[in-house]
């Protein structure tokens, strides 16, 4: 009889958490609530930057193997906590699933979103976002084996394709062959790991996705060189940060910061010479690089803030190579700057 | 009326059979035509399955993303310079575990052949993790494997000389937990983790065992309540069981974690970790009321009203006849519940937690490792696997426990 004495006064302290949790949460909360009006002097007073990311897609946002957050986004979210408090490591990551990441961003969970997200009039406009520049230019692909011999669309009329379910990619792939007049068979699958398996076993005699992902899994491949990535591009995919509308001023920060990481490539300053162009003479770099003038004290960020951005990671070229160009092999293309034939292209900073 | 039991003058012990494994053999698999088809069948079955999963173990699979990524299945991005706290807490829940088994096999043997081979698994297997992990890893759980050891022994002392001790384990076990949470939390004196900063296994247990221990309560009270003669508390009670029940977890999930953030209003922020656990707390209390109903109702009236003829007021009777007893005939259908909830946790994944199958997604997506999902989900089996036979085992240990001591 003691036994369920005992048990039941175990059930009554088991109450005690929720009491404990929602007292330690509420003090979470006021610090952030500040409200949209000074969005940049919330983050600047809280001392570190909420990163809504991914933390599933290779080259973008992932774990590595020391627990370390890193990919292409998050060295943007880096990028901006350097900016801003000279400390790339003072973002706190936030996972977001496709679905919860627009709702993150407005009920002021998280003060970035920088998870591979599309730049669509309907997110810009209805949904509520702002977007900064493009930080990666994606395109729907088509990877096939070389033996098929198939070079475009036309020629996978009448075969199989797999596609992971649910996503924009299968509608587009639908668009696209129905304009072409190309019959095929939708191989679907849920899960895209299940999709280049299927691939891999000869399932499909093509599949399709965004063309980085597709490069990133034809060197998962058992032979990566039996496989191609086609050179037809099926969709618009320009990625990049977003905030919550109605706050200029935060919003112009993030969309400065990303601009200062294009510019520098231009300037061909790297994380590595930035001291040597800090002696220069040029005044636009002296500009650039906050040495004269007061183009950050002006926005309410440091004055300073490009060059403490560059110093942590480096210009765009660099966050490229390191986290795209270097582990999947994937040709810059459109991701190059305007001088050389890109579409990347800062507005000057003056 | 008076029975008189006929004495037997002569007791027959049953008949000792001793046969040679041959003849088992015979007996049990192949004792005629349709039967040794069978035997022959299922074993060519199970021969074809285990060649082609041990030719993948062995040839095939790539396993070095397991041992690279241990940490981070296990504990996530747990800070690592705070790594010493979730050993702390391993070392704390493996000598309470000790503690706990030898007190409660206070008058039996401590280890039987079972449990040696289960410690001697145990430590092969430790030993065994020196070479792809660490060697201080694998002294570490060695260590931790023998002051649980010793714990058993320890407590098998205490609890033969204070033997009330058992009725004292649930709330014994109660305060770990706290002290576990708050090693991890941190707070007080040491540096505080947030929860949102929780990934891996570590998040998987807490959301799991936090719902657990609050789902229980829970659920009793609104079973109780559904039975209640207050009209008011009986139509909320089937309500929420009703509504609840109606709706997919993932559904709920997905609610906790987009809806109540827009309803609350924008200067109360709830920790979207707990906003998870009230999730599965609510669909798991409302599963676990129905399985206490169906014990309540399995108490026969007498019980109650034997109860009232003592004088016991109606909490008196609920609390100290019905549901001792009620709860005691569910034990397997609420662990059962339980062990679905603990699986249930990698739905979160979905809804953009880190836990086990979210973590492994992210390793999943580190370009080194890319395409070895099925290592990676293998070794979440394998976790996945061991937590819920815990489970099990010590469920069928507490009805043992529960049957030898009442009856």
């Amino acid at each position: 009889m003691s036994k369920w004495g005992s048990l039941l006064l175990a059930m009554m302290l088991a109450v005690a958490p929720i009491a404990a949790c929602s007292s330690s949460s509420d003090t979470a909360g006021t610090e952030e609530g500040e409200g949209a009006s000074g969005h940049l002097s919330t983050v600047l007073g809280r001392g570190s930057l909420v990163c809504g990311v991914n933390g599933q897609l290779p080259g973008f946002s992932f774990v590595n193997e020391t627990g370390e957050y890193s990919g292409l986004d998050v060295d943007v979210c880096k990028a901006i906590a350097a900016a801003m408090f000279d400390d790339p490591e003072a973002v706190e990551y936030r996972n977001l699933s496709a679905q919860e990441r627009f709702t993150a961003v407005q009920s002021g969970e998280i003060d970035v979103l920088i998870r591979n997200t599309t730049w669509t009039i309907s997110r810009d406009t209805s949904v509520g976002m702002e977007f900064a520049p493009t930080t990666f230019y994606d395109g729907q692909g088509m990877m096939v084996p070389v033996a098929s011999g198939v070079e475009d669309l036309e020629g996978l009329a009448g075969k199989s394709i797999c596609v992971q379910s649910g996503t924009t990619t299968e509608l587009n792939l639908t668009d696209q062959m129905r304009k072409i007049g190309a019959e095929f068979t939708p191989i679907v699958f849920d899960d895209e790991d299940a999709v280049y398996a299927a691939y891999a076993q000869g399932r499909c005699q093509g599949v399709t996705s965004d063309r980085s992902q597709l490069t990133a899994r034809r060197e998962t491949l058992a032979a990566p060189d039996e496989h191609v990535v086609l050179d037809v591009v099926m969709s618009k995919e320009p990625l990049g940060p977003a905030v919550a509308n109605g706050d200029t001023q935060w919003s112009d920060a993030v969309k400065w910061i990303t601009y200062a990481l294009i510019q520098a490539e231009e300037f061909g300053i790297t994380s590595e010479n930035i001291a040597e162009f800090e002696n220069s003479e040029d005044p636009s770099i002296r500009t650039f690089l906050g040495l004269e003038g007061s183009l950050g004290s002006d926005m309410g960020l440091p004055n300073d803030f490009t060059a403490r951005a560059i110093r942590a990671v480096g210009n765009y070229g660099e966050i490229y190579e390191r986290n795209i160009g270097e582990p999947f092999g994937l040709e810059r293309g459109p991701n190059e700057l305007w001088t050389n034939g890109g579409l990347l292209y800062a507005p000057p900073f003056r | 009326m008076t029975t008189t039991n006929p004495e037997p003058s002569v007791i027959a012990a049953p008949p000792i059979t001793q046969i040679s494994p041959g003849a088992w053999v015979k007996k049990n698999l192949f004792s005629d035509w349709f039967n040794t088809i069978l035997t022959i069948v299922c074993l060519g079955a199970i021969a074809w399955l285990g060649y082609g999963l041990l030719t993948w173990i062995f040839t095939q699979a790539q396993w070095q993303v397991v041992p690279a990524n241990l940490r981070l299945f296990f504990v996530g991005r747990y800070p690592a310079p705070l790594m010493w706290r979730p050993w702390t807490a391993l070392g704390i829940i493996a000598v309470s575990a000790g503690l706990t088994w030898g007190i409660l096999a206070r008058s039996t043997w401590l280890f039987n052949r079972t449990g040696l081979i289960f410690l001697g698994v145990l430590a092969v297997l430790f030993v065994a993790l020196s070479v792809p992990v660490s060697l201080n890893t694998s002294l570490l759980l060695l260590a931790i494997l023998g002051l649980s050891v010793a714990a058993a022994f320890a407590g098998q002392q205490i609890g033969q000389r204070f033997p009330t001790l058992v009725s004292w384990l649930a709330l014994g076990w109660l305060g770990i937990f706290f002290i576990v949470f708050g090693l991890i939390r941190g707070g007080l004196f040491l540096r505080e983790v947030r929860l949102d900063d929780l990934s891996g296994l570590l998040l998987t247990l807490l959301t799991a065992i936090v719902s657990i221990v609050l789902s229980f309560p829970i659920g009793i009270l609104l079973a109780l309540g559904r039975q209640s003669n207050l009209p008011v508390v009986r139509w909320m009670s089937i309500g929420f069981i009703e509504i609840i029940r109606g709706l997919p977890l993932i559904t709920i999930l997905f609610m906790s974690s987009l809806l109540v953030p827009l309803i609350l209003p924008p200067n109360v922020r709830i920790d979207r970790v707990v906003r998870a656990i009230a999730g599965l707390t609510l669909f798991s209390a409302a599963y676990l009321a129905e399985n206490v109903r169906g014990g309540l109702q399995s108490i026969p009236r007498g019980q109650s009203e034997a109860a009232k003829a003592l004088g016991l007021s109606a909490p008196l009777v609920t609390v100290l006849i019905i549901l001792p007893q009620a709860l005691k005939a569910v034990i397997p259908t609420i662990v059962g519940q339980f062990i679905s909830l603990f699986k249930d946790t990698s739905l979160l994944a979905i809804i953009g937690f880190a836990e086990l199958l979210g973590i492994s997604q992210s390793i999943l997506s580190n370009p080194n490792f890319l395409g070895r999902y099925q290592e990676v989900y293998a070794f979440d089996t394998v976790i996945y696997f061991c937590c819920c036979y815990a489970m099990a085992l010590a469920s069928r240990r507490l009805e043992k426990q529960l049957r030898t001591e009442n009856r």
